[in-house]
């Protein structure tokens, strides 16, 4: 196989990890004002510690394989980065702003033991966590279907331009299956009331996701799709199909594998559907950037390759270790003592 | 102002708000690891309370590393779309190395460590701290890589016909001879770095009426600790410098001259001097008026006291020799800002040398027992906690600054660097709103270690911290 790609299918193993990953602590995040309501104050507190609790020791990892992705994509494909990332400026500048927020929500909210504090840090934690889920799907879909792209490989559109209709589906079912994906995520790590209320929640909010993403994906593959990527798209389906059936079921390991896999086989048929461009040109197909027009000398392909076989399965297994090491359920009883002594008060030791 | 004044002003103040909490992340992490492998050792409650002590404050910290980090990652090909295409081929690996081996360690490890307290096996979790110092260090490698190789082009190979440098040498720049310097010097000066900070800390607190009596031997071992850190990290600097500045002579002369407003060169026998102070023409081409060392800057750049150094005139005119018609750069000059340079320069080692002597000096104290309760000596708590901070990011602003006009040594201007595509208006919004944000943010960070600072190091509440003796529903030890 040619070097370019092997690096093309690296690329979208990343953005599937990411994805898979990384979805489900979005749907927790987007999930805190509905799950983590109560009439007491103190029930809210515990349950939105509780939530956190469970995507507390891996959310930084997940977002790791981010910045793996857009790394490998400066080093296997230097232009697909250049153009991906100048031309989509505003959109990523906001998911940036996003992210910076909602990672600072997770690790600063519980420091000051105030409301007025906490009710800010989780506003943030909600808008971090929504803005992305709806902006990557906007985005992959531009890039599936194709943006206005010179001879020069630069971009030429407006931000207007990617905020088509597709495209806005696409943002929808994103946010739909990382919140599906994200309950399930609860159902599984938690006890008490919250895990019987988000599984209700993945029931009904998967299922409209399962409609407009089947929407979503027609109009896609029907459009650039091939035999494989139809078939994979179908293949995400059922998958999603199979974790609802799980959820109502009440298995909830299963119905998260589900989503797992519908995630990342939706994620995969895009990829299946691009290649073997990478980001086609709407203007002119000449102008289109492959995965050949588009990448770095062999050398460079080459030692990135070296350098991902041996250390990617390195970080699979540590990461899986740590995992297996939060393995067990959260609930109420595992938050230390909630006080709620209103403003003024010393931090939360 | 044109999008690429506004992409270059970006491009500064995040990456040196980055490198606020870069070097604590680095310094603190390291002893953090130690003061819990001390408590493994010696099961003295004291160094417990120390650890988590410290070990809060890093999170809080570490977290704005993290997120500042992201925005530098997709930097490059926000505003800088010219240039990743120029140099992806080579730039890009150390980039995504980077990710691979350094921040899946620091964020993985992290996120045991913070909630694994209780929940894994001691040594394992103590063992966390030192991986993610590892992690933080060889981030530090991957990165300076790429920067090293803005400084000083190796490995590559210019190809005309796809019109950007390609790798032809991996190994070369990773084993970069800018690299093998500044490594070195950024590590001890991230060290000193966080020494500085256990410093203030621990002495504000062996001095606080708020801190409990009984605490103040626990703060004044850490507050040593600290010192000789600063003294330990600040050696590693002044070595790893001087070896620098040879490094630098050779592959960017110019820097060194506008580093030193050496207008015209001195040759081989006279020994240039070292300036303590210059005062130049505003455009910086002439000198006015200086007060020098004899001989130092010979000494500093070539190791010997009477070797010839080159002046900023020559190297000009011999630049428009060799670059004649290349279009490589804006203009004809090939000249940084020489106050620029010149003064930061001079204040990263006057920043260092400063906390050097305050730690010295506070260790000296510290080690005869006695109290420290002179007026002066909260001034200097809380300038050493800054000193070292100051004087990394005169470094950067130096080694960066100094590098101008070009993007990478005498391959790409800074101007040819920028996006094409991109508008002012685009540059503008997200320049003007990382700045707001940024801002903000820093109100909070500093709030925060305030806060947490004056609260102390917790109690120990003798409770067993080994997984088999805590049953399976007991609250978590550490959180958020
Ligand atoms: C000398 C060291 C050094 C330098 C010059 C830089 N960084 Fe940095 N960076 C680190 C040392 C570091 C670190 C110590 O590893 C950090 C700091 C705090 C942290 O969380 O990790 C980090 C965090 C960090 C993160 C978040 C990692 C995570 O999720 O854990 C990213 C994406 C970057 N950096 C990227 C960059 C880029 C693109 C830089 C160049 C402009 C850069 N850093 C300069
Ligand atoms: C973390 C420490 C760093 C600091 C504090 C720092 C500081 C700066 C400053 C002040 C500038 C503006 C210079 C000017 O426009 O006159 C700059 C520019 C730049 N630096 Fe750095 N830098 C750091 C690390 C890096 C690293 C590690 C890289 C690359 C891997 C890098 C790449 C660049 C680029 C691409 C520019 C923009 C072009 C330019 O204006 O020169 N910097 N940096
Ligand atoms: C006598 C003491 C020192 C000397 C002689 C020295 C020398 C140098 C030189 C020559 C450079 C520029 C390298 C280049 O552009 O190629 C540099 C950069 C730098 N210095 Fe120092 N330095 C000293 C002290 C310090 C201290 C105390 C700190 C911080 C605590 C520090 C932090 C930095 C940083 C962060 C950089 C930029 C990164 C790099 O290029 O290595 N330096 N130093």
């Amino acid at each position: 196989m040619e070097l370019t790609t092997i690096w093309f299918i690296l690329i979208a193993v990343l953005w599937v990890g990411y994805f898979v990953l990384e979805g489900f602590d979005f749907g927790v995040g987007a999930l805190f004002p509905v799950l983590g309501r109560g009439k007491d104050p103190r029930d809210r507190e515990t349950r939105r510690r509780v939530m956190l609790s469970t995507i507390g020791p891996v959310w930084d990892g997940n977002e790791v394989w981010l910045l793996t992705a857009g790394g490998a994509m400066f080093a296997a494909f230097p232009h697909w980065y250049a153009t991906l990332f100048s031309g989509f400026y505003l959109p990523l500048f906001l998911i940036l702003v996003a992210l910076i927020i909602r990672a600072l929500g997770f690790d600063y909210r519980g420091k000051v033991d105030s409301a007025l504090w906490r009710k800010r840090w989780d506003l943030c934690i909600v808008i971090g966590s929504v803005t992305p889920a709806v902006l990557w799907g906007v985005a992959f879909t531009n890039i599936v279907r194709g943006v206005p792209i010179d001879a020069q490989m630069e971009y030429t559109g407006g931000l207007f331009t990617l905020l088509n209709p597709v495209a806005l589906l696409g943002g929808s079912v994103s946010l739909g299956l990382f919140v599906t994906h994200g309950a399930l995520f609860l159902a599984l790590k938690t006890d008490g009331p919250i895990r019987h209320e988000a599984r209700a929640i993945a029931v009904r909010v998967g299922l409209v996701s399962a409609v407009l993403g089947a929407v979503w994906l027609s109009i896609i593959h029907r459009d650039t799709g091939t035999a494989t990527s139809w078939l994979v798209a179908g293949l995400a389906a059922l998958a999603l199909l199979g974790a609802l059936r799980m959820a109502r079921a009440g298995s909830e390991g299963w119905a998260f594998a589900g989503t797992f896999a519908a995630i990342g086989l939706g994620v995969a048929s895009l990829f299946l559907a691009l290649f073997p461009d990478v980001m086609p040109s709407s203007t002119d197909p000449a102008h289109s950037l492959t995965a050949v027009n588009a990448s770095s000398t062999d050398y460079t392909l080459t030692i990135m390759t070296w350098v991902a076989v041996i250390f990617l399965p390195i970080v699979l297994l540590y990461t899986s270790w740590s995992y297996w090491t939060f393995r067990k359920r959260v609930s109420g009883h595992h938050i230390p003592d909630v006080d709620l002594v209103d403003e003024e008060a010393t931090p939360a030791r | 102002m044109e999008a690429l004044e506004l992409a270059r002003w970006q491009f500064g103040i995040t990456t040196v708000y980055h490198y606020f909490f870069v070097p604590i992340t680095i310094g603190l992490s390291l002893l953090v690891a130690i003061l819990q492998t001390t408590w493994m050792r010696t099961r003295n409650p004291e160094w417990l309370r120390l650890t988590k002590f410290f070990g809060k404050l890093f999170t809080i910290n570490f977290a704005l590393g993290l997120v500042t980090g992201i925005v530098q990652e997709f930097q490059f090909g926000m505003n800088w779309s010219d240039y990743s295409r120029f140099v992806g081929d080579i730039f890009g690996a150390p980039l995504a190395i980077e990710a691979l081996l350094a921040f899946f360690l620091e964020s993985t490890f992290l996120g045991l460590w913070i909630f694994g307290w209780g929940r894994i096996p001691e040594r394992l979790h103590a063992s966390c701290m030192w991986i993610i110092h590892i992690g933080t260090v060889l981030s530090a490698y991957f990165i300076l890589a790429a920067n090293s190789f803005m400084q000083n082009p190796v490995g590559y190979l210019n190809n005309p016909e796809t019109g950007r440098a390609e790798l032809t040498d991996f190994w070369a720049v990773l084993t970069n001879p800018v690299q093998l310097v500044a490594f070195p010097h950024v590590i001890a000066a991230a060290w000193m770095t966080g020494g500085g900070f256990m410093l203030a800390i621990a002495l504000w607190h062996v001095w606080s009426s708020r801190s409990p009596r009984t605490d103040r031997p626990m703060y004044r071992k850490a507050a040593m600790i600290g010192a000789v850190t600063v003294l330990v990290g600040g050696l590693g600097t002044v070595i790893s410098g001087d070896l620098q500045g040879k490094v630098m002579t050779e592959v960017q002369p110019m820097k060194m001259a506008a580093a030193e407003a050496l207008y015209d060169s001195v040759p081989e026998g006279e020994g240039a001097p070292f300036s303590i102070v210059t005062v130049g023409t505003l455009d910086g081409h002439h000198e006015v008026w200086a007060i020098t060392v004899p001989k130092l800057l010979s000494y500093l750049s070539t190791g010997t006291l009477d070797g010839a150094v080159e002046g900023i005139n020559d190297l000009q005119a011999e630049y428009e020799v060799t670059y004649a018609g290349s279009d490589l750069t804006e203009r004809d000059d090939y000249r940084p800002i020489v106050p620029v340079t010149y003064w930061t320069f001079r204040l990263m080692m006057g920043f260092g040398f400063a906390a050097m002597g305050i730690a010295a000096i506070a260790l000296l104290w510290l080690w005869r027992g006695k109290e420290l309760r002179h007026r002066a000596w909260h001034w200097s708590a809380v300038a050493v906690m800054f000193l070292p901070l100051l004087a990394n990011s005169t470094g950067w602003m130096f080694t960066e600054m100094g590098r101008q006009p070009w993007l990478v040594f005498g391959l790409m201007g800074t101007s040819s660097g920028v996006s094409p595509g991109t508008t002012v208006a685009e540059v503008a919004t997200s320049m003007i709103g990382f700045t707001l944000l940024y801002g903000v943010l820093a109100v909070i960070e500093v709030g925060l270690i305030l806060r947490y600072t004056r609260a102390g190091a917790p109690e120990h509440d003798g409770a067993s911290l080994d997984p088999r003796d805590r049953a399976e529903d007991e609250p978590f030890v550490f959180t958020y």
